[in-house]
């Protein structure tokens, strides 16, 4: 038995500043100036779309999120709405189906994104973008992350009616040092118009031609070369807008995706990781609306090739005479090594020069070992840069706020440890993942060559590591699980894509060991199993970390810093909202 | 005043009634402003600008004047549609891009009486309250350009434009914008994206409803030429007295571009609805050439659906009974011939004769349309040079009798599904030809009409491919 509701479903969801909407004849209740294609895609009826994205303007072009939409029948003057028993008015649909792109919800609002009237509309919108493409899916690296493909599997007639020639335009064109084009798969959407436009502010990219003709290219004398470039290529749901980089390299239904987060600087933007078995083939931005949107630059995208470079670091080297050759030994034989020497070591004429581009977990295991070993001088290498006014931040360290979190204040220390090697009050120096004689670090090839012992702990090959005593080959940020605090100060995940290169370890294990092979007798150091209990661990220990479990900062991260620092892209798309 | 006179050969039919037109190849007349006042011009304006501009609406909204672009809104109603409570700046834009095949009625008017266009712009303009206003002439008024960039400066020399004018603290600022050649800125979303400088699109509808969200995002007026000429009407003669004339849902004077196969084509003005299309066709028109018949009748512009002459229409008595009729019987008005399916649209009425292949016909459009798509939205884009490939092969004889269905077809993939109205205006005619003339499509797609050309057979059908006189 039904009962006519006491209090109308309208007024019950105007009192929340909602309205109600039926969907595929269910109802739901959306706020005020949702889009239709939100609103559904929310409840799980799928609207394809090629044009939309929530990121950018609404052009409405592509025609495929036709939906078949209804309200309530028109009144005559003074006649007063009548309301069935679920306390809804009926609906009458519309003969035309509209864009659900564009429009936006109303009260007693009626869509079907089912159903003759829009099948066959997405049918025919279909058949067009199909009459003129070129159809060359083996060849396109787009295949198998392509819309037009997942679209014609729903929507397509599995036969050709168009016979005639095709129009033919543009192939292969290089448009900028990353991308190229080709405007015979381009169905026009214009998304990467309108993310040049609107997101980078350069207004390079545009649409020549007419009718059929009409085509993508780059204003005369401009060339889409902007940092964020191959974000277009994200963009671009054909294989229009591809990758110099990626192109031909990988079919990218053998890709597996990992989300974790990009290293290049403090914003620490959201990223997926692409790898076949040990292989990483690209990096693409993850959406996280308060760090990155859904956009990363190019420098950073590409700079992924030191994993897999032969320049990897994958046994443990030793120097058994002075002036002699390093040599490979096993983990076992070097560690022994290690820890003898670290006992004749005096620990005030010994520094550990760390790196803010660790985890934290990594931070808090070299903090144990320096207590172990009785140093005090410690400090990471600073890195600045120059903020883009997008998303690339002064900070080019990923995780500043972790090491000042962990072993507190950073920064000037390193500047006494260059002092002490060069007058020769500090003998013995730790690099862990730095290059000393980088710029940043500031140490000369004659101040390694000075000291008593340098023990270096790198993933790839570099000046230090050359000059070392010992090198422990440790892992790339995209071989470990671990935690980074962004300079907004959000905690943030890294995850594990590939296994360690070679005989290469994390280096949270091998400082776990190196303190365990000290002596160290804290079982909360020696026997964590995995970062995620070394988090577990410190979110004990440090105030902000409190309540942090692997589990709890999940893929969008957890603000726990008051920082002060914002990114300016993010302040320009809410201040748009 | 005296009696006008007209150039020889130019005179008007007696059955035309001369509103719009009445300057239009008159004899001794030119195009200076001390011709228009002369014969009374701008006095209009001085009584429309005594008036509150509510009041002016007011009086256009009672004239039950449609707007002669087309799609015949009511033009009064357009006006109020600026958002209550607005406080942007309004502007007002003449749409002079009069490129619809088989329509020229506005081009007269910017040739030879371009300051009746200002004086109706500037009593839209005050009624509207806006204070800059645009006129886009399309590129291929070269012409009429000069002219009418001079009619500006000589009303604004003589004070009906620029500030305070009359003396009546409105100030108004024309200014002349020149097309580049697209028939998709006759739209009035995709004009407005011209006059801005960026490409032609049309913009989606919602939100780009002009009059909210028109021109720099402000709200925006497009009128046609001849519905501000007839604003200027309505205001001169009293919206009663516009009201009272014609037929009783599309009052006023029509101006009828009636071009193809007839003895005498050319313009005319008329009282809508007071003469059917067969006394226009017949009588003012002359009838059809010697020894031929009419067989179609487009009576709206390239857009509008075709119309066959042998087509059996119903139409309904006063008393409601059903009563048969042929297209000839249809008034001239804005509504009577889209009950039988088709538009009055903007009044270009094009005829062919039996003379005429029908499938040649349709292809000649659809190189028009597959040519003018701006390529905005997918359907358009790719369907419009569909059409053209498909009805191209079935004039070459290439085509099967299946491709006559699948043209079809597309059109009607296209219908409705669009960013813009041109995806109807572009669909509609082949919707209309294939489904009223397809004998003769299909006869075309026989293979032996290919094979043997000589055969009788063949002859029968070729005589829908070619002009026999």
């Amino acid at each position: 038995m039904s009962t006519k509701p006491s209090i109308l479903p309208k007024d019950a969801a105007a009192a929340e500043g909602k309205v109600n909407v039926q969907i595929n004849g269910t109802w739901y209740r959306f706020p005020k100036g949702t889009r239709i294609a939100d609103a559904c895609n929310s409840v799980g009826a799928h609207v394809p779309c090629f044009c939309y994205h929530p990121k950018l303007s609404v052009v409405g072009s592509c025609r495929m999120c036709l939906v078949e939409q209804g309200m309530p029948p028109r009144l005559a003057p003074g006649a007063t709405p009548t309301y069935g028993e679920d306390g809804y008015q009926p609906i009458s649909w519309m003969p035309r189906a509209i864009i659900a792109c564009a429009n936006t919800v109303a009260e007693n609002m009626g869509i079907r994104t089912t159903g003759k009237l829009t099948e066959e509309a997405r049918r025919g919108v279909l058949e067009f973008l199909l009459t003129n493409h070129p159809l060359d899916c083996p060849i396109c690296d787009q295949a198998g992350e392509c819309k037009l493909q997942e679209y014609t599997t729903d929507y397509g007639r599995g036969t050709h009616r168009f016979t005639e020639n095709k129009t033919k335009k543009g192939k292969n064109l290089s448009i900028g040092p990353r991308v190229n084009l080709d405007q015979e798969r381009c169905v026009l959407c214009r998304r990467c118009v309108r993310f040049m436009k609107e997101v980078v502010g350069e207004d390079v990219l545009g649409v020549v031609g007419r009718g059929t003709h009409n085509a993508i290219a780059c204003y005369p004398g401009t060339r889409l070369d902007s940092n964020y470039s191959m974000n277009v290529v994200d963009l671009c749901p054909v294989g229009a807008m591809t990758s110099k980089d990626f192109r031909f390299k990988m079919r990218v239904w053998f890709l597996k995706s990992t989300p974790t987060i990009d290293v290049n600087c403090g914003t620490g933007t959201n990223i997926n990781i692409w790898t076949r078995e040990q292989q990483v083939y690209r990096i693409t931005p993850r959406q996280n609306d308060e760090v990155n949107s859904c956009w990363m630059p190019d420098d950073h995208r590409l700079n992924y090739k030191f994993i897999n470079a032969p320049e990897r670091l994958t046994t443990p080297l030793i120097k058994t005479d002075a002036g002699a050759e390093q040599r490979p030994t096993t983990w076992d034989a070097a560690l022994n090594v290690v820890v003898e020497q670290l006992h004749r070591m005096a620990p005030a004429e010994t520094a550990i020069v760390a790196s803010a581009r660790m985890t934290n977990e990594e931070l808090y295991m070299v903090r144990a070992l320096a207590r172990q070993l009785g140093i005090t001088k410690i400090d990471v290498v600073p890195r600045k840069g120059v903020n883009d006014g997008m998303l690339v931040s002064e900070d080019r360290n990923p995780n500043t706020n972790g090491a000042k979190l962990v072993l507190g204040k950073t920064g000037n220390g390193l500047a006494t440890i260059r002092r002490g090697v060069r007058n020769g009050s500090i003998r013995f120096v730790i690099s862990l993942g730095e290059d000393l004689t980088s710029e940043e670090a500031g140490f000369t090839p004659e101040d390694l060559a000075g000291l008593d012992y340098l023990l270096a702990v790198h993933h790839t090959e570099n000046a230090t590591t050359k000059a070392a005593d010992v090198v422990l080959p440790s892992v790339t940020f995209a071989e470990k699980y671990g935690t980074m605090i962004n300079v907004t100060g959000r905690i943030q995940r890294l995850n594990k894509a590939i296994e360690p290169i070679g005989d290469s370890r994390s280096d949270w294990a091998i400082f776990r060991e190196l303190s365990e092979r000290l002596g160290c007798d804290c079982v909360r150091v020696i026997a964590c199993p995995s970062p995620m209990m070394v988090l577990e661990e410190m979110a004990q220990e440090f105030a902000p970390m409190k309540g942090l479990t692997w589990g709890n900062i999940g893929n969008a991260g957890k603000v726990i810093i008051e920082t002060g620092v914002t990114i300016p892209l993010i302040e320009r798309s809410k201040a748009k909202n | 005043m005296s009696a006008i006179t007209y150039k020889p050969g130019c005179e008007p039919h007696p059955r035309e009634t001369r509103r719009i037109f009445r300057n239009i190849d008159r004899k001794g007349y030119n195009p200076s402003i001390a011709c228009f006042i002369k014969d009374g011009g701008y006095e209009t304006l001085k009584k429309a600008m005594e008036m509150e501009p509510s009041a002016v609406i007011d009086e256009v909204k009672k004239s039950g004047l449609r707007g002669r672009g087309g799609a015949g809104f009511p033009t009064g109603v357009k006006w109020t549609f600026i958002p209550k409570g607005n406080t942007k700046p309004v502007y007002l834009v003449c749409n002079c891009d009069e490129s619809e095949p088989g329509t020229f009625k506005d081009r007269f008017v910017v040739h030879q009486d371009p300051h009746q266009l200002i004086e109706g712009m500037i009593i839209a303009c005050y009624a509207v309250q806006a204070h800059y206003a645009v006129i886009y002439m399309r590129e291929e008024f070269p012409e009429a350009a000069k002219i009418m960039q001079k009619a500006l400066d000589e009303a604004e020399e003589k004070g009906f434009l620029g500030k305070d004018i009359l003396g009546k603290g409105f100030d108004l600022k024309i200014v002349l914008h020149r097309g580049a050649g697209a028939y998709i800125c006759g739209e009035e979303t995709g004009l407005i994206n011209s006059i801005e400088g960026v490409r032609p699109y049309p913009r989606i509808k919602p939100p780009y409803f002009p009059a909210a969200i028109g021109l720099w995002g402000c709200p925006t007026i497009v009128n046609n030429v001849e519905s501000l000429c007839q604003v200027r009407q309505v205001l001169m003669r009293g919206a009663e007295a516009f009201a009272a004339e014609g037929a009783q849902r599309s009052p006023g004077t029509r101006i009828i571009g009636v071009s193809g196969d007839v003895k005498r084509p050319g313009y005319y003005e008329i009282i809508s609805g007071s003469l059917t299309y067969g006394e226009l066709l017949y009588d003012i028109c002359g009838g059809p050439k010697r020894g031929r018949k009419f067989k179609a009748i487009i009576p709206g512009g390239a857009s509008a659906k075709v119309m066959r002459c042998d087509e059996v229409l119903k139409g309904r008595n006063p008393d409601g009974s059903v009563r048969e009729m042929s297209i000839f019987d249809v008034p001239l008005d804005l509504d009577s011939i889209a009950q039988h399916g088709s538009m009055s649209g903007s009044g270009g009425v094009i005829v062919m004769d039996d003379s005429r292949s029908m499938p040649k016909v349709l292809n000649n459009l659809n190189r028009f349309f597959a040519w003018e798509s701006c390529g905005q939205c997918s359907p358009c884009r790719e369907g419009n040079p569909w059409m053209l490939k498909l009805s191209t092969r079935i004039c070459e004889g290439k085509g099967s009798p299946e491709d006559v269905d699948l043209l079809k077809s597309v059109a009607d993939n296209i219908c409705g599904r669009t960013v813009c109205a041109f995806g109807e205006a572009c669909s509609w005619p082949t919707q209309a030809f294939t489904t009223k003339f397809r004998d003769e499509f299909l006869a075309l797609t026989k293979p032996i009409n290919a094979l043997k050309p000589h055969s009788d057979e063949t002859k029968e059908a070729r005589k829908f491919l070619t002009r026999e006189d």
